[in-house]
This record gives structure tokens, C-alpha cells and sequence, in this order.
């Protein structure tokens, strides 16, 4: 029987922990490929759509990081395994700060890039409210630079996506231990918090 | 709105013959050919948050034919050539000249036909007709000032609505304005 359990307990991920990491592991890898889209597609009116729509699932994925955030510090973390060698102990919470550094960077350096743009097009997140631009002076110079600091940051942020995942596969396929399953739903439940 | 604009001046240049003496309507009454020189067509759309998208159009031509015995009877049409639009931005023009808005490499004109005019006033006239943009033609109507008079040479100021969503147009709609506000000045010489 798997566990209603909402909170992160010392033997495990709560509910809302899981749900928050897959969400914005959808939206962190999905915004990826639409950017991939947008930097390919010819059409300018198809471009002009897929853009407003990476602009909207980027303001979402922010808001989700920040209370993913603000989750993790108000919560218990559950201890790895035992088996775990020293040098994962410490390689692992820094991959994680650094996919926390780019969930955050990434919305981020894209909010900038749409708020020195010379292009001027308002971010309407999914059509609902206008959201103000960052006080950054527009410029050409400043549109390039955030252009190309927007996709380094994408790019980096998949590397470090990659290793997170090839560390979690290895986890369940070569140490096989519970490190993937506890990410997947919390521990049988003998108490609900 | 080329065709309003030229059956307003029409329209114009009739009641101001009626209210300045110096220009008969026999005078105002005749053909005008439309030119860039003294004439602009502007446009603005607004967008969500304030401001807007303001631009123009760089080349069209047209001709304004003033009925001398019945204004009503008096006639205009502009063709605008959308590959000119200028907004000050060439990214803004290039998208704007794109499928994305006016395909302008498949669709060079936009075409504007007077329907029928009516005076609204002593210098202004109510110019209904038919716009075709993209291949696709709705019935529109512009308000058209006289701005200036003199013999063998009117100017209008002309402004308008229009709903792009209506000719293929609609891109970027809520974020910008599905209504294009027009505001043109347009100067006819006879002949």
C-alpha cells in the first residue's frame, strides 16, 4: 500500500515533493525542446506562438521552482542509503544546487532577454495578466547578450539533467537500491504524518 | 481605405466649394491622382500593458474622382504596397511582411474601393467601401477631413478602424490588438 503522505518524512519523499520534481522536470526538459523549435521552425507566425508559449511555461516553471524551494527548506530530507559512497554523498547535493541554480536562471535570463528586447512584445503568461518587464535599459547589446546567456544556460541546465538522470538509472539498475523508487511515490505508509 | 479616403476628399472637396467661395464645385469637381509626395498612411495597433505598434506605408498609389453634380457619386481607390511597411525596427518589418501578416511575396496589394460617400459635415465625408488584403475583401468605412484646398490640389486627413483578424491577420491577437487604428494623410493632384 502506498502512503497519502503529503510531507517528506526521514524515510522518504512526500507527495508534494514528487509531484513538484516531475513537473518541473516536464517543464525543464519540455522548454528545451521548444526552444529548440523556435530557433528552427520557418514559419514567423508559428515561431511568433511557440515563443508567447515558452514565455508562459517559463513564468510557470519560475513560480514552480520558487515553491519547490521554498518546500525543500521547510521540509526533511530524506537520508540516502547507507551503501552510498562518500564521494556521491558530496557530488550529489552539488548536481542538485546547480539544477536548483539553473531552474531558476534559466526563467530568469529569459524574463531579462524579453525585457531588453528591441522587439518590445509584452509577456502575457497563457493569455492571462501582463507581467512587467525586469528594469533592464533594451538595447541590441543587451538582447544579444541575454539571447546567448539564455542558451548556454539551456544547455547547461540539459547536461546537468543528463547526470542527474544517468546517476538516478544508475541507481536503479546498477547499485539497485531505492534511491528512483522514492522519487516515484513515498514509502509504504505505517503513519500519515 | 485608400477608396474611403479618395471618396472623402471627394466628398470634402465638395462642401468646402460650397463654403469657400474662391473654389467652385465645378472647380473641385474632377480626377486626382494620389501620391506619396505630401501623403502618409500610418497605422497603430495597440498592445496589452500599454503603448503600441506604430508603423507605415511607404508606397501606394491611388485616385480620387469628384462629382461635381453629386458628390455622392464620387469615387476613390488606393492600392497600398505592403512590402513598404517601415515601423522602425527591420525585424518588425521583415515579421510583418512575412505569411505571418501580409505574405506580401504572394499577396503585393493591398486594395481599397469607394462604395459610396456622404457628407458628415462641412469638411468631412463618410467613405464607405471594399478592402481586399490577402485575398479577401470586407466591406470598411473611413472618415476623411479636408485639410487643405486649393485649385488642382486637395489633401485629406483620413483615419479609420480596421479588424485584421478579418484578412488572415490575427497573429499575435490578444497580446496586440486585433484593431488596426489608420491615420492618413492623403494628397491628390488633378490629373
Amino acid at each position: 500500500m502506498r502512503s497519502f503522505r503529503l510531507r517528506n518524512t526521514a524515510a522518504g519523499y512526500g507527495w508534494i515533493a514528487i509531484l513538484l520534481h516531475w513537473l518541473i522536470a516536464a517543464l525543464f526538459v519540455g522548454q528545451f525542446a521548444l526552444g529548440l523549435a523556435i530557433v528552427r521552425v520557418s514559419s514567423q507566425r508559428t515561431a511568433f506562438a511557440l515563443i508567447q508559449w515558452h514565455k508562459s511555461f517559463g513564468f510557470l516553471l519560475l513560480g514552480l521552482v520558487l515553491v519547490r524551494i521554498g518546500w525543500r527548506l521547510g521540509s526533511a530530507r530524506p537520508a540516502l542509503p547507507e551503501a552510498v559512497a562518500p564521494f556521491e554523498r558530496r557530488a550529489a547535493p552539488l548536481v542538485h544546487a546547480l539544477l536548483y541554480a539553473a531552474q531558476l536562471a534559466l526563467p530568469l535570463s529569459g524574463w531579462a532577454l524579453v525585457s531588453v528586447s528591441m522587439l518590445e512584445v509584452p509577456s502575457v503568461p497563457f493569455d492571462l495578466f501582463v507581467m512587467p518587464n525586469l528594469p533592464l535599459g533594451a538595447s541590441d547589446a543587451a538582447e544579444a547578450l541575454w539571447s546567448a546567456a539564455h542558451e548556454w544556460l539551456a544547455w547547461a541546465g540539459m547536461a546537468l539533467a543528463a547526470l542527474h538522470v544517468l546517476a538516478a538509472l544508475r541507481h536503479r539498475f546498477l547499485l539497485r537500491d531505492g534511491v528512483l523508487a522514492r522519487m516515484i511515490a513515498p514509502p509504504p505508509g505505517d503513519s500519515r504524518e | 481605405m485608400v477608396v474611403r479616403t479618395l471618396t472623402l476628399l471627394a466628398a470634402l472637396l465638395l462642401s468646402v466649394s460650397e463654403i469657400r467661395a474662391d473654389v467652385s464645385v465645378g472647380d473641385a469637381a474632377g480626377r486626382y491622382t494620389i501620391g506619396t509626395s505630401g501623403s502618409a498612411i500610418r497605422f497603430s495597433i495597440a498592445k496589452l500593458g500599454g503603448g503600441g505598434l506604430s508603423g507605415a506605408f511607404g508606397r501606394f498609389s491611388g485616385t480620387i474622382r469628384i462629382d461635381g453634380a453629386d458628390v455622392a457619386r464620387s469615387a476613390v481607390e488606393i492600392t497600398i504596397f505592403p512590402a513598404s511597411v517601415g515601423t522602425g525596427q527591420g525585424r518588425i518589418d521583415a515579421f510583418l511582411r512575412s505569411d505571418a501578416v501580409f505574405d506580401s511575396a504572394n499577396a503585393p496589394e493591398i486594395v481599397f474601393r469607394s462604395t459610396g460617400v456622404r457628407l458628415a459635415g462641412d469638411a468631412t465625408a463618410v467613405i464607405a467601401g471594399r478592402l481586399t488584403a490577402r485575398g479577401r475583401t470586407y466591406p470598411e468605412v473611413f472618415t476623411a477631413k479636408l485639410d487643405s484646398l486649393k485649385r488642382g490640389a486637395v489633401s485629406f486627413h483620413v483615419t479609420g478602424k480596421v479588424l485584421r483578424s478579418r484578412y488572415g491577420m490575427d497573429v499575435g491577437t490578444p497580446i496586440y490588438s486585433n484593431v488596426v487604428d489608420f491615420d492618413m494623410t492623403l494628397a491628390g493632384r488633378r490629373g
